[in-house]
């Protein structure tokens, strides 16, 4: 089978380190490459038993049991699509009363010119409208993404199948980043590397 | 013992592949140079596509009048086409968001061609209403805006205006599903290439880097979003079928519309789901990551609600006769053996009697027989709306209006064209997305890979290694190294696998 084996024997595979160091006010990334999330979720958990400052974690594709391991908090997005909603809900159903009590009575069917039934449907699809709309414009701002957005992109095959683990070592003491190559080395890393990002 | 394999379940994902495979597998189709089959039938597509616009030119120029719609026909072909593209359209949504709420973990192999196939037919589907109203530079009158005739608004207590509401709401709502899930494999496209191509990429993958936090809100999303399009899915076609159900016809005034067309509208979409689905798997050569299992799942929803259709069918004819009203006795008598009888009985044979076929495991989980059948249905399903807005109009209450309706050439084209409109969306992004869901499929591999579960399964939950003769051969000892820890549980009995 293609599965990439290991290097244990403490070289922990090929340690590239990028040159560029003039970006102003970047920050200096350590990070390593591992191939399994199995792999990945024990590296955290050595992580925090050492007390080791995680940056950030990549990964392609959603690992289960990662964020508590990272102390995320639980998403509240569903607390805008719930506000988005309910302005929709608000609004699709004050606007149709405006209109057919205040603004241009009229009286069809010889129903109630304030004929709640039949206003539910449009109700129920703006309410729809506004919280899908609202929630996911959120989530794309407060994650920083949307056409031409650079976030920080720190290996190509992070979208493919290695999983990630980096630490900013802008701060750092040449020691302290000896220690989190022990680190990766301890936790079974495939490849570490070093880059300058922007801030 | 935890790791206990549930016999019944079978791999989601077979060739014993790795994260990088599903990646070169899944991205192959847009790396390379099209086929030439592909090239033909985009060829023929963008022909269809012509059609369409001449039609609709001609339609516009000469007026309504090229139709043969009259005063007793009122509603013909085109709006026997709205309802079947709309009714298509709901597979795309299901899939993605029931079968996500209901932790169904075939989804995944098919949902993300199911939503764009979801978008498009609503593209096609809205065509028609549009072009309907004859002077489509008017289109606009259908929302309320500010306006300078008083200003004048639309009638909110029309079910036709509902369904602007909810056909709007529902085609953003699915751009907007489906683009979020897109975003990380365009990201995963936009990582193995270069050049202008990575440039491209770069701006609609959003940034996307794969970060733990946008990961998880990725994830709420998704649900979220799910949770909204499932009553939403239900809502339109609802909507859809009170554009006849509030009206005063006896034929269409019945309160069974709403579950039937939903019903329906399931049954034609999966049809139209595997349809493309089983050439795009030989075609792109997906035959790994849509199985047969997968297959088999989407036939027995075919099974379920072509039976559930199949009732409603004859719990309208019964509900005429009990309700000992001649007007709807009529109407359903007419629908059965009038003038149009011949599409009744395609409706029936298509619908509710061949789909049955697929009680027996052999016909639901053979190639020919699905390919054969979906074709099938997507006719009966086109013959079931036609039979309701044709037959019930033509024989209205004075029998000295009565009338037969035939379509012109033009609306023979238009419709022809919808399909070119609908094969050249489709063809298209079979060449610049993932067809398949690339983070979803990795996601599940692990409990749905043929090296996990099924009769081939090489490596555990536990991550012990057991022999097994694969195929005839015994497996050659490197694939003890596929890594296979954590506690996956194939039960069912908890989703997040790695936990």
């Amino acid at each position: 089978m293609a599965t990439i084996r290991i290097e244990q024997d403490g070289a922990a595979g090929a340690v590239t380190h990028n040159k560029s160091k003039a970006i102003v006010g970047g920050r200096d990334i350590l990070f390593g490459l591992y191939d399994d999330e199995v792999k990945l979720l024990d590296a955290v958990k050595a992580a925090n038993a050492d007390h080791l400052d995680i940056d950030d974690v990549y990964t392609p594709f959603p690992v289960h049991g990662l964020d508590p391991l990272l102390g995320l908090e639980e998403s509240r997005l569903h607390v805008a699509g719930f506000i988005f909603g309910t302005i929709g809900c608000l609004f699709g159903f004050g606007f149709m009363t405006w209109v057919f009590t205040r603004d241009w009575p009229i009286i069809f069917g010889g129903k109630p010119y304030w004929s709640v039934p039949a206003f539910i449907p449009i109700t129920f699809e703006l309410t729809v409208l506004f919280a899908a709309v609202g929630m996911v414009t959120v989530f794309y701002i407060i994650n920083g993404l949307g056409p031409g957005a650079e976030p920080r992109r720190l290996h190509d095959r992070i979208t493919d199948d290695k999983f990630c683990i980096a630490f900013d070592v802008t701060d750092l003491s040449s020691g302290d980043v000896d220690q989190l190559r022990d680190y990766f080395d301890r936790t079974g890393v495939e490849t570490v590397h070093r880059k300058m990002v922007p801030a | 013992m935890s790791g206990h394999i549930a016999p019944v379940r079978q791999p989601l994902i077979t060739g014993h592949k790795t994260y990088h495979q599903i990646t070169e597998d899944i991205c192959r189709p847009t790396e390379t140079a099209p086929s030439l089959s592909w090239v033909i039938t985009f060829i023929i597509s963008v022909i269809c596509l012509g059609l369409f616009a001449f039609s609709v030119a001609w339609t516009i120029w000469v007026g309504i009048g090229s139709w043969n719609l009259n005063r007793t026909v009122n509603w013909g072909w085109d709006i026997t086409n709205f309802v079947w593209w709309v009714g298509i359209g709901h597979a795309g949504t299901l899939i993605s968001a029931i079968l996500l709420l209901f932790r169904q973990k075939w989804r995944t192999g098919v949902n993300r061609a199911a939503e764009a196939m979801t978008i498009f037919a609503v593209m096609c589907a809205g065509q028609f209403p549009l072009i309907h109203m004859g002077r489509l530079w008017l289109a606009i009158f259908i929302f309320p805006y500010p306006n300078t005739r008083g200003p004048l608004w639309v009638n909110f207590n029309s079910p036709l205006l509902w369904d602007v509401f909810a056909i709007s709401t529902y085609f953003t709502v699915s751009l907007l599903f489906w683009y979020a899930g897109l975003v990380p494999d365009l990201a995963t496209v936009r990582d193995r290439a270069v050049g202008l191509r990575k440039k491209i990429y770069s701006i609609f993958s959003f940034g996307w880097n794969g970060s733990a936090k946008h990961w998880q809100r990725w994830e709420s999303l998704s649900l979220i979003l799910a949770g909204l399009a499932t009553p939403l899915v239900l809502s339109v076609h609802t909507i859809v079928s009170f554009d006849f159900a509030t009206s005063v016809i006896p034929g269409w005034h019945t309160t069974i519309f709403p579950p039937y067309f939903v019903a329906g509208a399931i049954f034609s979409g999966f049809a139209m789901v595997l349809t493309l689905m089983l050439i795009a798997r030989k075609v792109l050569h997906l035959e790994d990551y849509i199985t047969i299992e997968h297959i088999e799942s989407m036939n027995k929803v075919i099974l379920l609600t072509g039976s559930i259709v199949g009732v409603a069918y004859l719990t309208e004819l019964f509900i005429a006769w009990y309700s000992g009203y001649i007007y709807e006795q009529f109407a359903f008598l007419n629908r059965v053996l009038g003038p149009y009888y011949w599409s009744y009985i395609g409706m029936m044979l298509c619908n509710v009697i061949s789909p049955q076929i697929f009680w027996s495991k052999k016909l639901r989980t053979s190639l020919f027989w699905t390919f054969f059948m979906s074709i099938f249905i997507n006719i009966g399903m086109w013959f079931e709306r036609f039979v309701i807005i044709a037959t019930t109009l033509a024989r209205d209450y004075l029998p000295s209006s009565w009338s037969y309706y035939v379509p012109t050439w033009v609306e023979i084209c238009i419709f022809i064209g919808t399909l070119g409109l609908f094969f050249t969306l489709f063809l298209i992004f079979t060449r610049v997305a993932p067809v398949v869901a690339i983070a979803e499929i990795k996601s599940i591999l692990k409990t749905a890979g043929d090296q996990y579960i099924g009769p081939n399964a090489v490596a555990h939950a536990h991550g012990h290694t057991t022999k097994v003769v694969h195929q005839g051969k015994t497996v050659a000892p490197e694939v003890n190294d596929l890594q296979a820890g954590g506690t996956v549980d194939i039960d069912g009995e908890k989703d997040k696998p790695l936990d």
